[in-house]
Formats: C-alpha cells, structure tokens, sequence
C-alpha cells in the first residue's frame, strides 16, 4: 500500500503537481464569453457606490451631497486596520448619500454614495510611484489608499495581506489563475489580452513581499492565456514559473492551489503568510501595477456578463455601475431569464434584485434561466453513499457534517471540523438525493456563531448586572441611612403623640418589613417605605435594562455590533428614565406624604390602614407610586386600582420569570453543545 | 438568498438502485439456467409484495408515496431476499420474509436512508429462525436433479406445495456444498473426499459456480459504472479468501480451500451487492475495508464452527450495529489538520 502511495508520489513530482482530494469538473461553459475581447461600456447615467465592497470596516465617507469629485478622487477612507477605500470612478456630482440594495445575499439595503456623472470622465492628476526606489513599508501605507481589494471574490483589503511594516516571511508568492468555477472567464481575458500588466504587476506584489519566487497556476482549459502569459514573461525577461494545473472545480481555493503547485498543506490555523505563501489574484496584481506605476486607484475591474443574455462578453466595468448597463451591453437577457446570479454557478448568489451596481466582488453576473439552471427536485434522504466525501476537496466527511447540521447538533458538528468546510459545493453537485448540503453548512456556522456571541453577550450581561446589583445595595444602604437621619430629625420636631419610633439605621429587608408594618403609618415608616419603593423601582428597572440589552445582544446578527450597541444604549436610557421616576415618586412621598398623614385626622388614618390592609388581601408587595402620591382614595377607586397593579405587577413578574428561564435555558443548550 | 450550487450532477437515487438491479441480472440469468425458472416467480412476488408493503407504510406514515416507490430501493431489498431463499420454498415464504424487511427492518426505522440494518438480511434471519427446515429445502441444479422439474411443475410446487405425480421431495432438492461439507466433517470425513461428491464443482457448488460467477461479473459492471467503490468487495473477498487460507494451510484435510469458499454460498452477492448498501454500511474508506473484512471473518467462522451452513446474514447484521462505531473512528485525515 504505501509503495504505491510512493510510486504514485513520485510520478505525481514528476508531474509537477500535486492534486488535492476530491474535485469535481462541471461543464465548463467559458466559451460562451470567450468569443469577444473585453468590451468597454460607456459611461452610465449614474454610479452607485456601496460603502460595503470589501471584507472589513465600513470606510468612512468624504464627500457631501453636491459635492463635484473627479475620476479616482477618494471618497470614502478605510476606516481601521480591515478596510478599503473607495474612490469616484468618473467625475461628476455626488448626488445622493442613502441606503440602495447592494449586490449581497442579504439582499438588503445599505449605505451607498451616488455620483451623477457629467459625462467628461475627467480624472485627478494621477501620481504613479517610483516603488522599485521606495521603501517597502510607504509603498504599504500608500495602498491603504488605493482601494484595491482582492479581486477574485474574496474582497479582502490588500494591504492587510503586506504586512505595514514592509516587512514579511514570504519566499514563495502564488498568483491565483486557476479560475476554476464554470462560466467565470474575466481572469481569462485578462490573461489573454494584459498579459504585459500581469507581469509588471507580479513584480510589484513580489518586491512588496519581498518574495525570492513567483508561480502562476493556471488551469489546462485555458491554454491562451498560459501562453500570453508565457510571451510575456518571455518578452519582460522576468522569472515567474507559469503552472498547468488539471481542470477541476475547485483548484483556484488558494489552499488547494497552494498545494497544487507546491505540494504544501497549509494547516487549517494558519495564514498561508505563516508557512512563508501569499496568494494574490490575477486581476489583484494587475490592479497593483494600475495603481503604482500608472496612479490609478482600483476603480473598475473586468467582469464576464454571460448566462442567457445574447453575446456573452467580458467588460471593463467602472464600480458603480448599475447591473442593467452590463446586461444590455451584452446584447440585453433573453425572453426567459429569471433573475440574475453574481459568481459563477457553483458558489455565486441570487442577486436580490436587478437594480443593483457592480462592484470589487463582481466577477460574473450570470443571467439565469429555467432551461440554464433547472430547478433541483425535492431532496430525498441520504443514502450515505459518501459520493460528498469523495467529492470534497477539503476531506470532510459531508454526510455527517450533514446530519449533525440537521439535527442541531452543533458540536459534533465543530468536531467533524464544520469550520474547514469552505461551501465550494463539490458535494451538493454530486448528491444523489438533491440535497442542498452547503445551505445546512451555511446555517450550522451561523448558528454556532450566533451561540457562541449569544453566550459571550449573556456573560457579559450577567456580570454587569451583579455589579449593578452591588452598586445599587450599596446606593440603597446610603439613601436609607440619609433618609432615617432626616426623618429622625423631622420626628424630634413634631409633637411627641406617636409611638414606636424605631430608629432604623438600616432598611436591607423589603416586602416582607413593608407587609408586616402595621397600618399606624409614622413619619419615618413612610420615608423608608418610600426609599424602598424607590429601590426596587431601580432594580426593576436595571433588571430590565440587563434583559433587553441580553436578548437583543443574542438576535443581533454576528457582523453587526452597531444595533448591539444601541440596544445598549436605549436600555440604559430607559434605566435612567426609571431611576428619574422613582426618585420623583420618593421625593414625593418624603416631601409630602408624611406630613398629610401625620396631621391626617383619626378617620383619614383608619382608612389608610384599610387601604394597606385590602393591598396585603390581595398580594401587592411592592407599594406603588401612585398610592404612595394618593393615600387617600377612596375604597372602591383604590380597590380597583390595587386590584389592577397586582395584575400589573404579577403579569410583570411572570414575563421576567419567564425571560430569566429562557436565557437561563439557552445558556444551558449552549454549554450542553 | 444564497442557495448555490445551482448546478447539479448527480444520478438519482433511482437510477442507481436501477442499475444495481440492472447489475443483478446476468445472476439471475444464470440462476433460472442452472436452477429452472423457479427462481423468477419468488422474485415476482418478492417485488410485488416489497412495493405494497412500501407503498401501505408511506400511506400510513403520511409521506409521500411516488417519489420513493419510484427509487427502486425496496424493489433491491426484494430481489437479494428472493434470490437469498430457496427458489421452490412456498410462496408465502418470500412474502413473509420481504414484508417484515420492508415494514419492520426499513420503513418503522424511518425509511430511505435511516434504517440501520440491512432490511434484507434482517428478511432473510427472520425466516431462517422462524422456518429453518424450509430454508434449507435447496433445489439440486437440475443437470443433478434425479428428476428435473419443470417451471410449471416449480411453479405447481410454489404456490401447492405439491410435487409431480410420484416424484420425492428428495428428488428435487440436495444439500448445498457448504451444507454437505458441514455435515460430512461432522462425519469425520476429510474434505478431499467430501469434494469428490457430485454437488462439488470446480469452484464451489457445482452449477452455483456459475451464478456466482455471474454475480461478480454484475458487480465488477457496479464498480465500473461507479455505483459502488472497489473497498468493500475487495476488503471482502481479500479477507475471506485470507482466513480460509490460513486454516486451509494449516490442515487441509479440515477446512475448505479458499476459492470454494469465495464462490460458495453468498460470498459474491455479499461482496458485490450486500455490504455495499450504503445505508447500513459505513461510509468512510478505511471504515468500508474494516466493515467488510468483519463480516468476512464472522461469515467464515460461523460457516466453520456455528450451527448454520452460511453466515452471511448473521455476520452482516452484527457489523451493521459496529457501523457508527466503525465510522466514528476511521474518519480520514482533513485538509490542514494533523491526524
């Protein structure tokens, strides 16, 4: 067994090139858009600019509505350490700032900046940088502004993957050319016709890596561009292996790439930057060569129109553009195109609506039709004929990925390594039972990930709220002591009628000392009611703080720590607007009530003690502020009124119970799994 | 809305149990050659009565009925009980059997895909327990037969129970190989001389060499079309063949060669079309050589030293339990990851 394992090492060496397990080779579909070269659109009526291009931090906007910006002029500054910026990409007015849906499987809307063109496409003065005589680390630091991005639907801000300091471990850098999903072909045309910008790029990315060599991989269907791509490393007399890898879906991961060309495994915790890789995009290092020798930022990108539209073509596209624009260009979709799809076949997205502009992400949009993409049969169950494990390239064991996604069971889930999977699809395209085995992946990772923030939020909250919980004992301990020394102070004033002044110096007990407080109310009785009320009136209110800030925390979708905030926020607001309000009520209740009450006459008294004494028939605890205000109402007002907040106050209790148990509970799954 | 791939390349579920069925004919052609026509009314009624039975359980439970009927699976289970079973057995035999596979062993289970035993082995040891003098009722190949019936006079047999005018049920039937070696061992004879009896062929049975041999043509067909992977039936046969070897080796006189065991009884519809249910067999590549090489042994040693003549069924049932335990600790390195 293992002499064989060898034998076929060795003729895999021979080879130059190490296959990676599984693999599938859908039909290619890349003719279609490979009959033209790469067309260019005129430019549009306008130009929608999501501010969400880019994995990372929103950038931060530059320009106001009204605002004149020239082509490549930068409008929105990355913002923190993963972020791009974003720059014009014609010249023109900024005519609006608002929320557009954005081509996300969201389909949600977003903050986009749009610029109505006038037409001259005039640019900024271009500064191209001499980066062969400039220090690694400015060459870096000017990138932040260049807005590029990877190009091959990663979108991950390029900077990030050089390191600020210019200074890094890579010795091998690997230029991504696979292009492997059905349909995509702009890497294609990109290679066939800039051949020249490829390779002047490279240089660039390898200087700034300080990388000692390059290889290209290129999958054997594309054997135009493996040869422009040889004339003109040929022609530039630079030193960059071109690699035929096999066709099959999916080479161009960079993992699997990387070990395509190298044989190297890169471990599933480490940046490929550890073990000395980086891989860029093809159309990444062209964009490089655009910015530093020409000073063109990253404002367009070739983007493959195909599917069922009438020519099929490849298009320089400026960001921004709106979807309808490429479409018609490709000679407009035809009768029974349903929708449109950005990426190819095997890992793109239904786009939410036509209307959307084209951005850093968008490598293909696909017009998509019933005959193109049939609909897929209802799923039957799996037979566990493990065709997905064959077929996945990262060696996951899909079908039980697949049963523990199903099942909820998350952990088992993590354990078979559900994180690695890389949703490339290889074993939905090979089930037999039609089942959509990377939308349970999708919904176990976010699933898990939600737990986990949930867990992080509730334990956050829960101690919080202890420390609230001593804060405000310690606060209630004060504001008693204060109150029983005014109120003291207030009794030794008075006529000496009453009796049974226990000086209390301390109130920790509450309801109970309040139900047992016989009806003959004294001053000091009254204010340490009312300091109690006032307390658990903040408790209340800092417990419901805590829950709202806990269950809006756990719905708040992982990215998006903002609305998270908010709810923060607000519930803190609302703490505040509680804690106001009950120091009003206790001010009342100090300020006035005790003098009414104890120059109240005899009758006045007796109905109060009735009062209390109806309260405590029908299980009030807590005294309310309303009574407090208003101690001598009536009896059937009061009656009622009593009757009403026990409701109240009960219906209030329950809901708390029951949202204590629920985020007690969903602690308890979390732990469990 | 993110619900790619939104390509597909995928045989059905059908289209792959119809080709294991489709792999099982040359089998069955060598099997109404050697046996008579017997064998095609078990299995009609084998078929008929797995498709009711299926058709009845997804009424009851509510699911729907087309789509699984039309998957062929319990149309597979029907056909390897049939051709499991004595081809002239009475007729309620089959119907018994392949109604307590489908409903008991496959559909209270949950189904397609959930069942955790082979329904047709669970058939097949339910009828072996519960009517054993009729599950070993074989018929003589009828080139043996002292008087070879007809497919009327089978057919006659199957559905009355009653034999041609003055012709003996010992006329018709003979012991298997195995059955015959199990019992003449017994008797203190040596297998050299054992072989020499008339139900021995070059191979295994005489006659039955032939319908193995057919059976292995059809599963090498599985294993080009890529129904099946190479792991199990290699696993299998490579086993079994290992440890008949060594106890042939070590005393000849006592234990059959190796390749009579490979083409005895089940061996080949075990390899090719039992231990290859996806269903109840383990899914990884090692889990599979494991799997399969467990019920080799077990097969072995009960056909050597337990109270049946074949064991196939036993020891496939007793490596079903084993599967997720086989599975849970044959998982294959991943991508990135030490082992």
């Amino acid at each position: 067994m293992n002499a064989i394992v060898n034998i076929v090492s060795l003729f895999k060496s021979a080879k130059d090139i190490f296959p990676f397990h599984g693999g599938v080779h859908p039909p290619e579909n890349k003719a279609q858009s490979t009959q033209l070269p790469i067309g260019q659109l005129p430019i549009p009526e306008k130009i929608v600019l999501p501010l969400r291009q880019h994995v990372g931090n929103i950038p931060k906007i530059k320009v106001s509505v009204g605002d004149y910006v020239l082509k490549g002029q930068l409008i929105a500054e990355a913002e923190g350490t993963v972020s791009a910026a974003i720059h014009g990409s014609t010249s023109g007015t900024v005519s609006a700032i608002s929320d557009a849906i954005i081509p996300h499987p969201s389909g949600l809307p977003d903050r986009c900046i749009t610029i109505a063109p006038d037409g001259l496409d005039k640019w900024i003065e271009k500064t191209p940088q001499d980066w062969r005589n400039a220090e690694r680390k400015s060459l870096v630091a000017s990138l932040r502004l260049s807005g590029i991005v990877g190009l091959g639907g990663a979108t991950f801000p390029t900077h990030i993957k050089l390191r600020a300091d210019g200074k890094s471990g890579v010795h091998t850098l690997v230029i991504n050319a696979a292009e492997c999903e059905p349909y995509i072909t702009c890497d294609d045309m990109l290679m066939r016709e800039r051949a020249d910008e490829i390779v002047k790029g490279v240089a660039i990315a390898q200087y700034l890596l300080g990388a000692e060599k390059v290889m290209i991989g290129v999958e054997d269907n594309k054997p135009e561009a493996a040869d422009a791509l040889k004339t003109a490393i040929n022609k530039l007399n630079a030193q960059i292996q071109v690699k035929i890898v096999p066709t099959l879906y999916p080479s161009g991961d960079a993992r699997r790439l990387v070990h395509l060309v190298l044989g190297t495994e890169i471990p599933y915790d480490k940046r490929s930057t550890e073990v000395g890789l980086q891989v860029f995009n093809v159309a990444t290092v062209v964009a490089l060569y655009r910015y530093f020798e020409l000073g063109e930022p990253s404002i367009s990108r070739i983007v493959s129109m195909t599917g069922n539209v009438q020519k099929p073509q490849n298009f320089e596209v400026l960001f921004g553009t709106p979807m309808l624009h490429l479409v018609q260009a490709a000679g407009g979709a035809k009768a029974n195109t349903t929708h449109f799809i950005m990426g190819g076949p095997m890992m793109g997205f239904d786009l939410p609506t036509a209307e959307v502009p084209i951005t850093k992400a968008a490598n293909c949009i696909i017009a998509a039709s019933p005959t193109l993409f049939e609909q897929p049969p209802p799923a039957m169950p799996c037979i566990r004929c493990a065709r997905c494990a064959d077929a996945c390239p990262v060696n996951l064991q899909p079908q039980e990925l697949y049963w523990f996604a199903k099942s909820d069971n998350f952990e088992k889930a993590n354990d078979y390594k559900l994180f690695d999977c890389i949703e490339c699809g290889a074993c939905s395209y090979v089930c037999p039972s039609d089942i959509p085995l990377v939308q349970y992946y999708r919904y176990a990772k976010s699933e898990i990930i939600a737990l986990d923030k949930a867990k992080e939020a509730a334990d956050l909250a829960r101690e919080r709220n202890d420390f609230r919980l001593a804060r405000i004992e310690r606060e209630k301990q004060e504001r008693a002591q204060k109150h029983a020394e005014r109120a003291q102070a207030g009794k030794a004033e008075a006529a000496k009628t009453e009796t049974g002044t226990k000086a209390e110096p301390k109130i920790d007990q509450s309801d109970e000392k309040l139900n047992t407080n016989n009806g003959l109310t004294s001053g000091a009785d009254d204010a340490k009611k009312a300091a109690i009320a006032a307390a658990i009136e903040r408790a209340k209110a800092l417990k419901a703080a805590a829950q709202t800030e806990a269950t809006t925390e756990q719905k708040v979708k992982p990215e998006k720590s903002a609305p998270a905030d908010d709810a923060a926020k607000k519930a803190l607001i609302a703490a505040a607007i509680e804690r106001a309000k009950a120091q009003k009520a206790a001010a009342l209740a100090t300020g006035n009530i005790p003098k009414n009450v104890a120059d109240a006459a005899e009758p006045v008294k007796k109905e109060i003690a009735e009062i209390e004494a109806r309260r405590q028939s029908v299980g009030l605890a807590e005294p309310k502020e309303a009574e407090l205000i208003t101690p001598n109402n009536t009896d059937a007002a009061a009656d009622k009124q009593a009757l009403i907040a026990a409701a109240i106050a009960r219906a209030k209790a329950q809901k708390a119970a029951a949202d204590a148990a629920k985020l007690a509970q969903s602690d308890i799954k979390t732990e469990k799994e | 809305m993110n619900r790619s791939p939104y390509i597909s390349n995928a045989p059905s579920v059908g289209s792959i149990m119809f080709k294991v069925l489709l792999a099982l004919v040359p089998g069955i052609a060598a099997y109404v050659w050697i046996y008579g026509g017997g064998i095609l009314v078990t299995l009609t009624l084998a078929t008929i009565t797995a498709l009711a039975a299926e058709a009845a359980m997804l009424k009851l439970r509510k699911r729907p009925i087309q789509p699984f009927l039309m998957d062929y699976s319990a149309v597979v289970t029907a056909w390897l009980l049939a051709l499991a079973i004595p081809p002239i057995a009475p007729w309620w035999l089959i119907v018994v059997g392949t109604f307590f596979a489908i409903v008991v062993a496959k559909q209270l289970y949950g189904g397609l895909g959930y069942n955790p035993f082979n329904p047709a082995m669970i058939g097949y040891a339910v009828l072996l327990i519960s009517f054993p003098v009729l599950m070993t009722k074989w018929p003589a190949a009828l080139q043996l037969a002292q008087t070879p019936l007809s497919f009327g006079d089978q057919l006659h047999l199957i559905f009355s129970g009653v034999l041609p005018q003055g012709v003996q049920i010992d006329a018709v039937t003979s012991a298997t190989p195995l059955d015959y070696l199990k019992t003449q061992l017994m008797l203190k004879h040596e297998v050299g001389s054992i072989t020499q009896a008339p139900v021995f062929g070059v191979l295994g049975g005489k006659g039955n060499e032939w319908v193995t041999g057919a059976y292995l043509l059809g599963g090498l067909y599985l294993w080009q079309q890529k129904i099946i992977s190479w792991h199990l039936p290699t696993a299998f046969l490579a086993a079994l063949a290992m440890i008949s070897g060594v106890f042939w080796l070590v005393n000849p006189a006592h234990f059959a060669s190796p390749l009579f065991h490979l083409f005895s009884g089940a061996s080949m519809l075990c390899a090719f079309f039992i231990i290859t249910d996806p269903v109840s067999g383990p899914t990884t590549p090692k889990g599979k050589l494991y799997f399969a090489a467990g019920v080799a042994v077990i097969a072995y040693l009960i056909r050597v030293y337990g109270g049946y003549p074949d064991g196939i069924a036993f020891a496939v049932i007793f490596m079903n339990i084993c599967v997720p335990l086989i599975d849970a600790h044959t998982q294959p390195r991943v991508f990135g990851h030490e082992k």
